[in-house]
């Protein structure tokens, strides 16, 4: 779960990171309220007004703006929060005094798959995105894999520190700051934390100017107070009612709807799509349980997509009950209509079962995967 | 033979009397497996389905009935807490079927069993079979085989498919293992692919791969610099969206990096034939044995 940069701010400073103030403004009223009271004692007046939504590259889409004085914050506020950035509308802003600034860098925690610890990246080229600077000067990017049983170690933050600064206040400031943010890393449970950039001003401070934080979905049970911070505004509405339903649901651009038990089932079904000639509409993987009122609200997100031209399910039971999935489909196709074709593939666990129960309800069912999926693609191309 | 588990594999399940742990438990004593012993904290004393005696600790199971692998069906938010546990008395093969065990958590388990010197399949995985053998986790034994072919894999069903079409032609396997689909796994594909390497009843090997991460390339590497039997491999995901988790948590495109696209070319860099779709893979084996 992604958390926006002004509830991220908020967790790194409860952890003792330096953080510039900074309120959130969800009108242009609140924007020009609170740049009125924060600009007043640094920065001359300035404000910066930021975008808050879950997608890269605000800057460059015209999410962040620096303002003079408070009346042009609020006229920024008032653009930014009518528009949508890569598709998401953004509905709040966070307003902060402009800071001066002398040096930019990045600092952030992963959970790094190939040595399976969380490693610690810290870069002098900050304040611009990671993956570029990866590219195009790993040289600049320096790495620390730390070991869980005893923790960032104080020389390995410093060492780490040494390579962003020259000045040993600076350094020391920035290894704590380090330390802390490997605390909070463990204490939300993250998959990811940045601060990008991490600067100093011309008097020397070291703070977190922007901060991100992913959080792992498996620790939101554990960390109820972190689960609120979900902002479902933020997301594709679809997709939403896939992960109440609990399914797992990603929308893509095709018109063949995709309907599978498995992950790497349901992925290999849409590489087989596009073998064929078709393109996927959605990843759905409707899990291992078999419960047919699952099998009735991935049939009903999958029908509200207008893209969509063809059904496609593709069940390999194991635990999943192939009856259980035919008897979905049949409560569902009496639930609301059925505007596109359906075709179904099953196999495993009560197949006859299934086709059985299909028959009846007059569909047909195949057994084979190829011969399922060319005829999803078939029915697609002709609707 | 096979690899990790077959007739000397002494079971002990974590977790026997939960919905899923008693189910699977019954499917594995049904296809043979040596069910010796479950776990449940507070049942300890009873005896499940009138065969496997219960107990309040895996200390006391593995001192009891000499279990040697375990299998675990706990909760997510208690599973890390079994592997230790597991670990911890003595159990030298740890397979964790949970799926949803905070990243974190396997950060700290992991080495914990590297200084014990145990073995942990998974976590968020099926399990693996030795046809005819033992079957530890959910594989469905019936769509299995006994032969020669080994099949690793980062997935439930889609193995479940691949290995359907080679029991239907004919190819039966020496192990079936499925390694999970989590970003932090405790055996991957080059753990499993040098087992099928030593193992002299394996023939050839099947690894089916997914999108996320470099494990495939690195396996692909081994393969081409250590191995000697044909190897066939799938990599799932090369419709998939760049940033977004594909079910699994491991399963996702970061940037640019563990595309389908990527990690198939290095498949066939390493010699590995490379399958298109599922369908591919009976023809392939065959002309590579």
């Amino acid at each position: 779960m992604n958390l926006h940069e002004y509830q991220a701010r908020d967790i790194l400073r409860r952890h003792g990171i330096p953080i510039p103030p900074g309120e959130v403004a969800e009108t242009p009223e609140q924007a020009r309220e609170i740049a009125q009271r924060l600009a007043g004692k640094e920065g001359g007046g300035r404000v910066v007004v930021k975008a808050q939504v879950h997608a890269g590259g605000r800057g460059k889409a015209g999410g962040v703006k620096l303002a003079k004085d408070a009346a042009e914050a609020g006229e920024h506020a008032a653009r930014i929060l009518g528009m949508s950035i890569k598709g998401l509308p953004v509905r709040r802003v966070l307003v902060t005094p402009a800071a001066d600034i002398a040096s930019e860098s990045y600092v952030g925690i992963i959970v790094d798959r190939a040595s399976q610890r969380p490693v610690l990246m810290v870069s002098p080229a900050g304040g611009v995105d990671i993956e570029e600077v990866a590219a195009k000067s790993p040289e600049r990017i320096h790495r620390q894999a730390i070991d869980p049983r005893y923790g960032l170690l104080a020389h390995q933050a410093l060492g780490l520190a040494l390579k962003l600064y020259r000045e040993m206040p600076q350094a020391r400031a920035a290894a704590d700051i380090m330390q802390r943010l490997y605390a909070a890393f463990y204490a939300v449970g993250a998959s990811l934390m940045e601060i990008n950039p991490l600067v100093t001003t011309p008097d020397g401070t070291v703070a977190a100017l922007d901060a991100k934080i992913v959080v792992d979905d498996n620790e939101l049970e554990r960390h109820p107070e972190i689960a609120a911070l979900r902002d479902p505004s933020a997301e594709a509405p679809s997709e939403v009612q896939a992960r109440q339903a609990g399914l797992t649901f990603i929308k893509l651009e095709g018109s063949v709807g995709c309907c599978v038990n498995g992950a790497g089932l349901a992925m290999a079904t849409m590489d087989l799509v596009k073998y064929y000639g078709g393109e996927p509409a959605n990843f759905l993987d409707i899990g291992g349980s078999s419960n047919p009122q699952k099998v009735v609200d991935a049939l009903r997100i999958i029908t509200a997509d207008r893209s969509v031209r063809s059904i496609l399910f593709n069940i390999f039971g194991g635990i999943t009950r192939c009856d259980d999935v035919a008897n979905g489909i049949v409560q569902a196709t009496q639930q609301f209509p059925m505007k596109v074709p359906l075709v179904i593939r099953l196999t495993g666990t009560n197949e006859a079962l299934a086709i059985e129960i299909l028959t009846k309800a007059g569909f047909s069912a195949l057994t084979d995967m190829d011969e399922a999926v060319k005829q999803a693609v078939a029915k697609a191309r002709a609707a | 033979m096979s690899i990790f588990v077959d007739e000397q594999t002494r079971l002990l399940v974590q977790g026997i009397t939960g919905r899923d742990g008693s189910f699977h438990t019954r499917q594995m004593i049904g296809y043979g497996t040596k069910v010796v012993a479950g776990v449940t904290p507070g049942k300890g004393g009873q005896v499940f389905d009138g065969v496997v005696p219960v107990f309040d600790t895996v200390a006391d199971a593995v001192r009891e009935t000499r279990a040697n692998t375990s299998v675990i069906y706990v909760p997510a938010a208690v599973a890390a807490s079994a592997i230790f546990e597991a670990a911890d008395a003595g159990i030298g093969l740890i397979v964790c079927i949970t799926e949803g065990i905070p990243v974190l958590d396997v950060t700290r388990v992991l080495p914990f069993l590297h200084e014990r010197g145990a073995r942990l399949i998974g976590p968020n995985c099926p399990g693996l079979i030795s046809p005819s053998k033992s079957k530890v986790g959910i594989i469905p034994g019936n769509i299995c085989q006994p032969g020669r072919i080994g099949v690793v894999s980062r997935s439930g069903t889609l193995t479940y498919e691949i290995v359907h079409q080679l029991s239907t032609n004919g190819m039966g396997q020496s192990t079936c293992i499925g390694i999970g689909g989590d970003p932090l796994i405790g055996t991957n594909f080059i753990h499993c692919l040098s087992a099928f390497h030593a193992d002299a009843d394996t023939d050839a090997v099947v690894m089916i791969g997914e999108i996320g991460g470099t494990d495939e390339q690195q396996a692909a590497e081994f393969v081409q610099t250590t191995m000697t039997k044909p190897v066939v491999g799938f990599i799932a995901g090369q419709t998939a969206p760049p940033g977004r988790r594909m079910g699994h948590a491991g399963a996702i495109i970061s940037g640019s990096s563990g595309t389908a696209a990527e990690k198939m070319a290095a498949f066939a860099r390493a010699g590995i034939a490379v399958m298109k779709r599922p369908a591919d893979v009976v023809p392939l084996l065959k002309e590579r044995m």
